[in-house]
């Protein structure tokens, strides 16, 4: 019998994170892909989790979940987890995964692995591969109690979008009292106006203090609107209060895997190196041709960023948008 | 009012760890430890909301595996009133710092339970969600903001571009993120008064595993990567390469 994955498919604002559908993908890979979603009105996002490999699908819907519930949304998650008596329970490492994958674990009596970077079975059981200490190092880990529950790090595995667009759909019948949601998120304020977010991004630009002063931040702005890209910064861009922390990449900051990772005048401090290198292609423009950054570049540019960025910019617009 | 932070021993950031002899942790011979930079954040709110308050008690609750109070000493230095050192725990199973943490916690009857949003050893942002559950207590994680008003929380919780604007009941468990405040430095002063307040050390009840690590590894090797060029003539040359060669784009 294969091993069952139940996987919870985040969405917000009725549409499904591209994180949750790789999720399902990497379940139906390692085995019997089942699916849940949470929220008000989502039932007809069934079908996107069936393209990612989902053969079935529960649904709680419930005008309560419109916005996140961290109470509400593990019970119902527990809940489906009973009900398909799966093996494992996989989701996204999004801001919502790492706050509900503990919560269910804690109702279930079960372990974790968060931000896993690979999965693989042995046998029927789970071993899961993680970074520690922002990538350092990497574990493997094994389960011992509950189901094996593991967050996975957005953008490393595939998307498949293979699957049935009619999985089988079961609504959940959660029965959950007011009571019982406590913790109430009233709204959601935007802070970074549409912009794209770095954990999720498949390309990010990422500007170190060598830059100088925070109105230099331009250049790096100006090379990531052109290639669509995040913008990241590091440690000591945010301590210095140029940029804010939610730009920060690295051990205190936030640790990303995109296909191509731009970092302008980043020397590459360990705790910044350990939150980046595990990104597909690097480029690092540097005047300094020792800065350690170039230790784990794919490409390196030796020079002024005032003089590279912007000629950068003007390739990459001539190559994107002809 | 007590007020609980929970404390983690953890290598500081520029460490360089190296794998130890049981081929499953680190090495932590010439590893410099700190409190974890994030429960740094929770403890100064701690402070700040004991201050704004006028009274109140802030209490340090630290796991420690090697029972090493150090943490807790320089967290009284900072201005904790008081400590609980646990000797137990674990390094990456989350779920067993967890129950110890929510069995020493339920007789403390803490207004607010702080901790720091993940511990930068495990990387995990399990454990305050976990004894939140465990305590049955409503929770905020990842928290920029934050407000106690009578008996309300109201928090800005970080998630991917914005935040949620949490509300909730006392008692409460809140996780921080950077930015909430700038911990404080202590002060001479108060570290000649640490060393007189008191620590209670307990040894941690037997918890069952949740998970085991099977082995450590090194992070994947890169690829040998090379310098394109110097200067911007190298930018026509880089685009190429990343097109053509890469595939990136």
């Amino acid at each position: 019998m294969s091993h069952s994955i139940l996987v919870f498919v985040e969405q917000r604002e009725g549409k499904v994170r591209k994180a949750g559908l790789e999720a399902v993908s990497e379940a139906a890979r390692l085995g019997e892909a089942t699916a849940v979603l949470v929220g008000s009105g989502v039932g007809s996002l069934a079908a996107d989790a069936g393209r990612a490999g989902a053969k079935k699908v529960f649904v709680a819907d419930d005008p309560r979940f419109k916005l996140y519930s961290p109470e509400g949304y593990a019970r119902a998650v527990a809940l489906a987890l009973q009900k398909s008596g799966a093996k494992s329970l996989f989701m996204a490492a999004t801001a919502m995964g790492k706050d509900l994958a503990p919560a269910v674990a804690a109702l279930t009596e079960s372990g974790v692995a968060a931000d896993c970077t690979g999965l693989s079975l042995e046998g029927d059981r789970l071993v899961a591969r993680r970074p520690v200490y922002a990538g350092k190092m990497y574990i493997q880990v094994g389960f011992k109690k509950g189901p094996a529950i593991c967050t996975l790090r957005p953008n490393v595995f595939a998307l498949s979008k293979d699957g049935g667009a009619s999985p089988a759909v079961e609504d959940l019948k959660l029965t959950i009292a007011d009571g019982d949601l406590r913790s109430l998120v009233k709204e959601i304020v935007a802070t970074a106006g549409g912009k794209v977010e770095l954990t999720e991004a498949s390309i990010i630009v990422t500007a170190g203090r060598g830059l100088g002063s925070p109105e230099a931040f331009k250049l790096r702005d100006d090379l990531a609107a052109v290639l669509g890209a995040a913008v990241g910064a590091s440690r000591a861009v945010v301590d210095n209060g140029w940029r804010p922390h939610s730009e920060q990449v690295g051990q205190t900051g936030k640790t990303v895997s995109p296909n191509l990772y731009i970092a302008i005048a980043v020397s590459g401090a360990i705790q910044h190196l350990a939150g980046m290198s595990s990104s597909k292609v690097i480029v690092a423009i540097n005047k300094d041709p020792d800065a350690p950054i170039f230790k784990v570049a794919t490409y390196g540019i030796v020079g002024d960023a005032f003089e590279v960025v912007p000629a950068l910019t003007e390739e990459f617009r001539k190559v994107l948008h002809h | 009012m007590i007020l609980a932070v929970c404390l983690k021993r953890v290598p500081d950031t520029n460490a360089r760890p190296a794998i130890g002899s049981d081929g499953r942790s680190i090495n932590p011979q010439g590893i410099d430890y700190v409190i974890n930079p994030y429960d740094e954040y929770a403890l100064e709110e701690a402070l700040k909301i004991k201050e704004k308050a006028g009274a109140g008690e802030v209490v340090g609750v630290c796991v420690d595996p090697d029972g090493n109070e150090s943490m807790l000493r320089k967290a009284l230095a900072m201005g904790v009133d008081r400590g609980i050192l646990v000797k137990g725990g674990s390094t990456f199973d989350g779920a067993v710092n967890a129950e110890i943490l929510a069995g020493v916690l339920k007789p403390l009857g803490a207004t607010i339970i702080l901790f720091g949003k993940q511990a930068v050893d495990s990387d995990s942002s399990q454990v305050p969600t976990i004894v939140a559950e465990r305590l049955g207590l409503p929770r905020a994680n990842v928290v920029v903001k934050m407000e106690l008003q009578g008996n309300r929380v109201t928090c800005r919780r970080q998630i991917e571009g914005a935040e949620e604007v949490v509300d909730m009941p006392t008692p409460c468990v809140v996780s921080a993120q950077k930015g909430l405040n700038e911990p404080r430095y202590a002060s001479l002063k108060g570290i000649m008064a640490a060393k007189k307040k008191p620590i209670e050390t307990k040894d941690a009840p037997a918890v069952e595993a949740r998970i085991e690590v099977l082995k450590m590894e090194p992070p994947p090797p890169r690829p040998a990567g090379r310098i394109v060029g110097k200067g911007k003539e190298a930018a026509a040359e880089l685009v190429r390469l990343l097109r053509d060669e890469a595939k990136v784009l």
